[in-house]
């Protein structure tokens, strides 16, 4: 019995193994890449062990030093950095406020008109960005929006889901607890912060990490409200490296790009791990 | 301390009743439980002192000024819910002190009343713990400390120990009981379970549909229950129910049995005759048919049937009782003293 469990445990822990590798496999050799010179890269075959050039590359593409024989990049990637950091920073924290006081309103307090203005703010989940994009492109446009931060952010500053589901959580958590508070005294905004906010810690920080990814890598709305290179998301500015046709590109600076690229992204998810497993554990109401 | 005046309080949800003018007056310092089974109104009528339910029509009067358009916390009232609701992420300290927060009272001042509390509910050592790391009766005594340092007129109670185990609950009734003593605060005080009505009141308010059966003392209560759903409802086993016909100071029952009474009612009745106040007796004018016995500790109950026509009734007997007498007929007397006769239309007591 012992024998049999022991070699089952190894053999999920195989599992597993082979499961991240091969998930992690592209990434290593994106990593590679970065640490190579142009020519390991296009002669075949492709390096799988790391090279010494590393240094040279990411402060090639930090500092937006080109290459002989290329052409410089507009903007450098740390500026791109910034800007993608803004914006995805911008909509998450927009989104949670916003999503949080609506998900308030809608479970704590009695209006005309509640249940429709819910399943309004429901249904456009069901829209794609791409559906209103040219109407959004036009108010923005005319708000004077273009190019520059509020216009990369305020437009996606709207969460359904996000609301949705602070509404679900909000409906789970016992009535007798605002009833508690009001005989406390707490008004309704005191409520709101010093019960309902610590409250959701979890909801808040797991909604957080997948917000500011999905900001992260917004691709379609950046590339049309921004047109000055000083605005460029990391995004786009690796879509322009990448070359198409006839063109060479420097392909250890793109990786080099990529990985920083991957940055701000694992920051937030080993930041916001905490709190997850913290609020895992004390997870009652 | 204050008395709590409640003068014909109506409330309904859409076009279902659920309290009907009800009116009940509690005296500065008094402990009054009102108890009822499930659905009678006895949490909504909490709630609506509370604050946390509107009233559709009478006036709830706390030290003759009416509070029917206050704030919960603006009637400094304190409420003890069920299932304790306290805040989850917040240490005990935390917790009880919330509500003087904001008040905004001097931070000195929250400790010493804190400390004050804890040391009343010996919780002491648990201040700097969260909820989750409590047991349930220390969870039970965190409530009330959240309700004893505001210093509140009154106490609410809603159901309180239900969610606690059959010992724990003994336990805490007893701490609850003290508690009050000690702080003679008024108190109200909500429950289904009628021994912890019993033990805790002062005087006890029974409902039963939104209407108010009986108040009175505990004692009252038992002994000369003014409607038939009282009888029925306080006391355990349940107050037996038979009908009985009364003829110059002779109760007959339906069956034919006869007891000597000296009442002056004449005509049909309903006769309450509880568990307790039968003894055995081979000459008894009650024969029952034994269908089966119960030994519960201190007594024994038998469930018979009454001879003639079948009508259930339970007897208690104190004293372990061997099971001989089952399947056979046996005589009881009763103490005519304590005989309940309940008018046959109204319910209402007649003796």
């Amino acid at each position: 019995m012992i024998e049999k469990k022991k070699s089952g445990y190894w053999l999920s822990h195989l599992g597993l193994c082979l499961g991240v590798m091969f998930i992690f496999f592209p990434v290593w050799l994106a990593f590679v890449g970065s640490t190579v010179t142009q020519d390991d890269i296009m002669q075949p075959p492709y390096p799988i062990l790391p090279g010494p050039h590393l240094i040279e590359n990411y402060s090639n593409a930090l500092l937006n030093i080109a290459p002989e024989g290329y052409d410089r990049l507009s903007v450098p990637v740390f500026r791109m950095l910034l800007n993608s950091t803004i914006m995805a920073l911008g909509i998450t924290i927009g989104k949670l406020v916003i999503s949080l006081l609506s998900a308030f309103a809608f479970v704590y307090f009695k209006f005309p008109g509640r249940k429709t203005f819910f399943w309004l703010i429901f249904l456009t989940l069901m829209l794609p960005i791409e559906v209103r994009i040219v109407p959004t492109y036009q108010v923005a446009a005319n708000l004077g929006l273009l190019n520059s931060y509020a216009g990369l952010i305020f437009p996606l500053i709207a969460s359904a889901t996000a609301t949705f589901l602070f509404r679900q959580f909000f409906l789970t958590i016992p009535n007798e607890m605002i009833e508690a508070a009001r005989m406390d005294g707490a008004s309704p905004m005191q409520f709101f912060r010093d019960i309902l906010i610590p409250i959701s810690k979890t909801n808040i920080a797991a909604l957080f990490v997948i917000l500011f990814v999905y900001g992260f890598n917004q691709y379609l709305w950046p590339l049309l409200i921004t047109t000055s290179s000083d605005m460029q998301t990391i995004v786009i500015g690796l879509k322009h490296m990448i070359p198409t046709g006839d063109d060479f590109g420097h392909w250890p600076t793109i990786f080099s790009t990529a990985m920083l690229a991957m940055l701000p992204p694992v920051v937030i998810v080993i930041a916001m791990q905490k709190f997850f497993v913290k609020g895992l554990l004390e997870s009652d109401k | 301390m204050a008395k709590i005046n409640l003068k014909n309080l109506q409330k309904s949800y859409g076009k279902t009743k659920v309290i009907h003018d009800l009116s009940v007056d509690i005296k500065e310092g008094e402990l009054v439980v009102i108890v009822g089974p499930s659905g009678c109104g006895k949490s909504t009528l909490l709630r609506m002192v509370a604050g946390l339910e509107d009233i559709n029509s009478g006036s709830i009067l706390i030290d003759d000024k009416e509070v029917n358009d206050l704030e919960p916390m603006e009637r400094n009232i304190a409420m003890v819910f069920q299932n304790y609701a306290l805040y989850p992420h917040m240490t005990v300290f935390q917790n009880m002190s919330y509500g003087l927060k904001i008040l905004k009272i001097p931070k000195d001042q929250i400790n010493s009343r804190v400390q004050k509390a804890a040391e009343i509910l010996e919780l002491g050592e648990l201040l700097e713990r969260r909820p989750s790391q409590l047991s349930g009766g220390q969870r039970q005594r965190v409530a009330m400390g959240r309700a004893i340092v505001r210093d509140p007129v009154a106490f609410l109670f809603d159901e309180p120990l239900s969610n606690l185990d059959a010992k724990l609950r003994v336990q805490m009734r007893l701490e609850i009981k003290k508690l009050q003593t000690q702080l003679k605060t008024t108190s109200l005080y909500v429950t289904h379970d009628q021994v912890e009505a019993m033990t805790l009141a002062d005087r006890m308010v029974v409902m039963n549909e939104g209407k108010v059966e009986h108040v009175g003392t505990p004692l009252e209560v038992y002994t000369k229950p003014k409607t038939l759903f009282t009888a029925q409802f306080i006391g355990s086993p349940a107050m037996n129910i038979v009908e009985c016909e009364c003829k110059n100071g002779e109760i007959v029952l339906n069956n034919g049995s006869t007891l000597k009474a000296n009442t002056k009612h004449q005509g049909k009745a309903n006769l309450g005759l509880r568990p307790e106040d039968f003894s055995i007796d081979d000459k008894g004018s009650i024969k029952l048919k034994i269908e089966l016995m119960e030994l519960i500790g201190a007594n024994t109950l038998f469930h018979g049937r009454l001879e003639k026509n079948n009508e259930p009734v339970v007897v208690s007997i104190p004293g372990v009782l061997e099971n001989k007498y089952i399947g056979k007929s046996v005589g009881f007397s009763f103490d005519i003293s304590k005989i309940h006769l309940f008018d046959i239309n109204s319910d209402q007591r007649i003796n």
